[in-house]
């Protein structure tokens, strides 16, 4: 929040013009959707399991070495998983079915697998969609969605909530930053009042702007849709580059089913 | 921040994918339902007025609020925005806000949208706002009445998204796990995280409530109650 320009949603894009970045959005979002299709529908049970999670792995990072997306990019967009990974690492012990000795614990064969499944194929998914934002800028998506036939207004939504996350964030930085100053530390009772007290007025502030918004759009003459762009066609050669990706992976589960 | 309680969106290979695509189908179903009914309740400021909403839950669930015994939780926001804008704005933001931390931050996976749009803004949404409604009938028609409803809501709406979750880990779950255990476990932790949310929201709707009556879609019941009065002053000294 409020780190320099750009702002909240727009810090996990990473500027750059390699063959990634240029790709159009939509080939870039069903390349991702793909390849979290493809690496979902990966049997966990099965003997060359890991072999798989392991070729996912080398696309997915290929994928991002052309990107330019560093390694600890990757590592902090992997974060949001934390909450999973304990649930992943109770498995084992939970998971009904035979059991295995291993460091002197007895562990569910089937939890061991189903375990590590999870945690691979959330960990390949969060990659590959870490590479897709570190690469589009949230409006670029934005394009990407709607020429996928994302409902119009939903479009309209998310552009507004887009446009707009980093001005209501600033704002409420900005009350931060009067709290701290007027002596707020937080913690307690107290604390919750003074909290809620600002987030009240922050949905008061950000409907005042909507419906402020919504005055000078009406002034601009908008009637409830927004003249689309130009829609930019991309070539088979851009849907080939895209799709390499899921392509790649899609080989990897072909030859485990054929050989395992 | 180490203790920080927060709702977990369910990431990609969680569940297997015919759960997925049941899910993805009724959150298709839902939006598409919502953005016919949030048109009809606020014609062309849908766009402006959703949108700034979905802008002010993403930016509320990164304040982080303190509960109790050094842990703090933050919003999920579902019970919030269905009684400040409505249910069917509510159902818009939830899943504009979701739709954006998957793709943008990578939270919760793009093949489980369709899973944390159905638990967070469908179930928790629908819940949420039938329980508000089903207390604002028969409690009185005050501003206590108002939040007390809106804390049991935003109470429930957290165990039943929970459930809602288990269900759904039941029909679809990739792991045998003994459904007892997470049942149990599930439910006792989403009671605490409850406790919380109400909390908050509670607080929060208290004080919108304060400066604003008028912008809190479920205390419009409240309005009448507070209007001008005209009143002639005592004449001066007649009382005294």
């Amino acid at each position: 929040m409020g780190a320099g320009h750009g702002g909240a949603l727009t810090a996990r894009y990473l500027p750059g013009s390699t063959v990634v970045h240029r790709l159009e959005p939509h080939p870039k979002l069903v390349a991702v959707l793909a390849f979290a299709l493809v690496v979902v529908s990966t049997p966990v049970h099965a003997p060359w399991a890991p072999a798989a999670y392991a070729g996912y792995l080398l696309a997915v990072l290929g994928a991002a070495a052309l990107a330019g997306v560093g390694p600890g990019r990757l590592v902090r967009g992997l974060v949001v998983e934390v909450p999973f990974v304990a649930f992943a690492l109770l498995l084992p012990f939970v998971a009904r079915g035979p059991r295995v000795e291993v460091l002197g614990l007895s562990l569910s064969e089937s939890g061991l697998a189903a375990g590590g499944g999870l945690l691979a194929k959330a960990t390949l998914s969060i990659l590959a969609a870490t590479v897709l934002a570190a690469t589009t800028e949230p409006r670029a998506l934005l394009r990407g969605l709607q020429r996928l036939r994302l409902p119009q207004l939903l479009v309209q939504i998310l552009m507004f909530m887009i446009r707009y996350a980093d001005v209501v964030g600033s704002e409420l930085h900005r009350m931060r930053v009067a709290r701290e100053s007027r002596g707020f530390t937080g913690g307690g009772l107290r604390g919750l009042r003074v909290l809620a007290a600002t987030a009240g007025a922050l949905f008061v502030r950000s409907y005042e702007r909507g419906e402020r918004v919504h005055l000078a759009m009406l002034s601009r003459g908008y009637t409830g849709t927004l003249p689309a762009g130009p829609a930019a066609a991309v070539d088979a050669r851009g849907w080939a580059v895209a799709l390499a990706l899921p392509a790649a992976a899609a080989c990897v589960l072909l030859t485990g089913t054929l050989a395992g | 921040m180490c203790n920080k309680v927060d709702a977990v969106h369910v990431p990609d290979g969680f569940l297997d994918p015919a759960t997925s695509l049941a899910t993805g189908a009724l959150a298709a179903g839902t939006v598409a339902l919502a953005l016919r009914k949030a048109r009809a309740e606020l014609d062309d400021r849908t766009a402006p007025l959703a949108g700034l909403t979905a802008a002010f839950v993403f930016a509320g669930q990164m304040l982080n609020f303190p509960i109790a015994a050094g842990t703090s939780g933050h919003l999920i926001g579902a019970v919030l925005t269905a009684v400040l804008v409505g249910p069917w704005t509510a159902v818009l933001c939830m899943t504009a806000v979701l739709l954006v931390q998957a793709v943008l931050f990578a939270d919760g996976g793009i093949t489980a949208l369709g899973t944390n749009v159905t638990l967070m803004g469908l179930v928790a949404v629908v819940v949420g706002y039938g329980v508000f409604r089903g207390l604002s009938a028969v409690l009185p028609r005050t501003r206590t009445g108002v939040l007390a409803a809106t804390g049991v809501a935003a109470f429930l709406s957290v165990p039943a998204s929970a459930l809602a979750f288990v269900g759904l880990f039941a029909l679809g779950a990739t792991v045998d796990v003994p459904m007892g255990a997470v049942v149990s476990a599930m439910t006792g932790v989403h009671l605490l995280i409850g406790i919380g949310e109400a909390a908050i929201t509670v607080a929060v709707v208290g004080a919108v409530l304060a400066v604003r009556p008028d912008l809190v879609h479920g205390a419009r019941g409240l309005r009448t109650s507070a209007l001008l009065e005209d009143r002639r002053p005592a004449a001066a000294g007649a009382t005294r």
